[in-house]
């Protein structure tokens, strides 16, 4: 359990930044800032570390830092792991993004005004994951502030240790499965989550927060590089809803069972769990997903068959889905996912290219 | 016997049939305003394919809000006669720039509430800024707004345009509703359909929207 935490934490996305060029006042060109930022952080918040390459050469004014990929300004309060994972079909390392300091495009994205705007941001997603856990916001709102200001740098420093002690006052909660109560691989310890004293809670609603990122891909391609960019937000469709886990005895509610779930919308009307998932085969899953894990990030497995398995032919299908830069198997069971690939402020966030046939009859 | 006391919250469904009470109560009771219409959440483009969506919001936009003395705020719509009859009190030479706000109740997912999104702007289409809004509002709520920032009005995302709002928090929402049905109606479970208008009986007034008394009572 640890391991994927640590594993979660520790992963970064290699960033080379370049100042727009409207921006740039010296002959030549400073060359772009080469960044490691980690998945689980925000893209202001490596302002700090970008400043200096820059500074010399900005025009004069207030500076008001914004981000952009291929034209597309960056929505800051999305974690930049995410923002990888969603917008580089074919991973790009390093990832080439624009910086700007000037004309910040307030028509599109919510002000930032630095730390604090994220931090914010932050607490706030807490407290809604809070909510959807426990029925109700008071594991954070009674948090302290020196507690709350403790997590939050522990996040900004992407420190795994301080994140643990400062976030035990948390009952976030552990999904309960019954594949994790059969399985004799983990051991009991294993399946607490962060803050292993007395936050072994289960989850009083049953729901997990989840965020989905949903790209319509209306082409079909063959190789992620001739995936075509997205020029808009207006492209993607964001789901924030609370995923609820319909439990049956014998039965694993898995990952896939969650897309549609949390899709009725495109999947029909709510589907059973998935059938015939037997301790062993969970295993199988957990072993291969240890394997994917092991590999390089985004170099998964795109030619997983992603089979919309007993499903009528016009349903959509799942062309890709990453979480944590990992593209985990549709079979694996949604509280091994959730509970080991979540992001501190306890949302799990996985970004999806669906596929929807055109002719849908209705 | 319904054991579990309510929690103040509804469900997407019932806030689907909530919203259309709403709405034609409001176009019954409120003939000087503009009526509410129901949204539907087309603009997500995954769900542009299923015509089935039941997903929704209710939208209520292009209402002139002008300020009037001190801080009492009088609504127009178009120039037409004020709900709040203060034409007597307007005074030409104070900041009556006719201000257009658009809002749109949708339902949060996660606190099981409605929540109230708006913007401002001008005749020109400029957007107005939290602060230029905050200059608009009733002086009871622009005193709430400054004591706590953080936690009442803020600037953030509409959850299908991709453009920055201005969002009504939720977190207390289903606090003051269970209060509100407990104290108001004596009931500990209200008939789901009234939700949204004793729900907007509260958030209105902040942004400068009443709602006549009528809409309050059955029909």
């Amino acid at each position: 359990m640890k391991e994927a935490q640590e594993f979660v934490w520790m992963g970064a996305i290699p960033l080379q930044i370049h100042l727009h060029e409207s921006e740039v006042t010296t002959v030549p060109p400073p060359p772009p800032a080469l960044i490691l930022a980690p998945r689980i952080g925000y893209l202001p918040l490596l302002l700090p570390l970008i400043k200096p390459y820059f500074s010399s050469t900005l025009p004069p004014g207030v500076d008001t830092v914004w981000f952009e990929y291929k034209g597309l300004p960056l929505k800051w309060y999305i974690p930049t792991g995410v923002l990888f994972d969603l917008l580089c079909a074919e991973p790009e390392r390093p990832w080439n993004l624009t910086i700007h300091f000037r004309g910040y495009p307030s028509h599109l994205l919510i002000p930032c005004e630095g730390e604090d705007s994220v931090k914010w941001n932050f607490i706030n997603s807490l407290k809604e994951a809070d909510y959807i856990i426990n029925g109700n916001c008071k594991n954070v709102m009674h948090m302290s502030q020196s507690d709350q200001l403790e997590l939050w740098n522990s996040v900004v420093n992407a420190n795994l240790e301080a994140f643990i002690r400062s976030s035990s006052k948390l009952k976030s909660g552990t999904i309960e499965d019954d594949y994790a109560s059969k399985s004799s691989l983990s051991s009991q310890k294993s399946q607490k989550m962060i803050g292993e004293a007395d936050t072994s809670v289960q989850t009083k609603t049953g729901k997990v927060p989840v965020r989905l990122y949903v790209w319509n891909v209306s082409e079909d391609f063959g190789d992620m590089e001739d995936a075509p960019p997205i020029d808009s937000w207006d492209r993607i469709s964001y789901v924030n809803r609370p995923l609820e886990i319909h439990r049956e005895e014998g039965k694993c509610f898995t990952l896939h069972d969650a897309i549609k779930t949390l899709l009725p919308e495109l999947f029909g009307k709510k589907r059973k769990p998935s059938e015939g998932e037997n301790d062993e085969q969970s295993f199988g899953s957990e072993e291969e997903t240890k394997n994917n894990r092991m590999t390089e990030e985004g170099e998964g497995n795109i030619s997983q068959p992603l089979e919309t398995g007993s499903t009528a032919d016009d349903d959509p299908e799942i062309k890709l889905l990453r979480i944590q830069g990992i593209e985990p198997k549709l079979e694996t069971p949604i509280s091994w996912v959730a509970n080991h690939l979540r992001h501190p402020e306890n949302f799990l966030h996985v970004c999806v290219y669906i596929k929807v046939p055109s002719a849908k009859s209705l | 016997m319904n054991e579990s006391a309510w929690d103040g919250t509804l469900s997407a469904s019932e806030f689907s049939a909530s919203a259309q009470a709403f709405a034609e109560k409001w176009k019954l009771n409120n003939p000087a305003y503009p009526p509410w219409t129901w949204v539907k959440s087309l603009e997500v483009p995954i769900f542009a394919t299923n015509q089935q969506v039941e997903e929704g919001y209710l939208s209520l936009e292009n209402v002139c809000i002008v300020k009037s003395n001190d801080d009492e705020v009088a609504s127009c719509v178009e120039g037409e006669a004020s709900l709040y009859d203060k034409e007597d009190e307007e005074s030409t030479d104070s900041a009556t720039l006719p201000y257009y706000f658009d809002f749109h109740i949708i339902y949060s997912a996660s606190f099981r509430v409605p929540v109230l999104y708006f913007r401002a702007y001008c005749s020109d289409g400029r957007s107005l800024g939290l602060n230029e809004i905050e200059s608009v509002l009733p002086a009871n709520s622009a005193k709430v707004l400054l004591e706590s920032k953080w936690t009442f009005i803020t600037q953030e995302e509409h959850p299908y345009l991709n453009r920055p709002w201005c969002k009504l928090h939720p977190c207390g929402s289903s606090d003051w509703m269970k209060l509100l049905f407990q104290a108001v109606e004596k009931v500990d479970r209200p008939a789901m359909e009234l939700y949204l208008v004793s729900w907007f009986s509260v958030v209105g007034p902040v942004i400068g929207l009443g709602i006549p008394i009528q809409m309050l009572k059955e029909p």
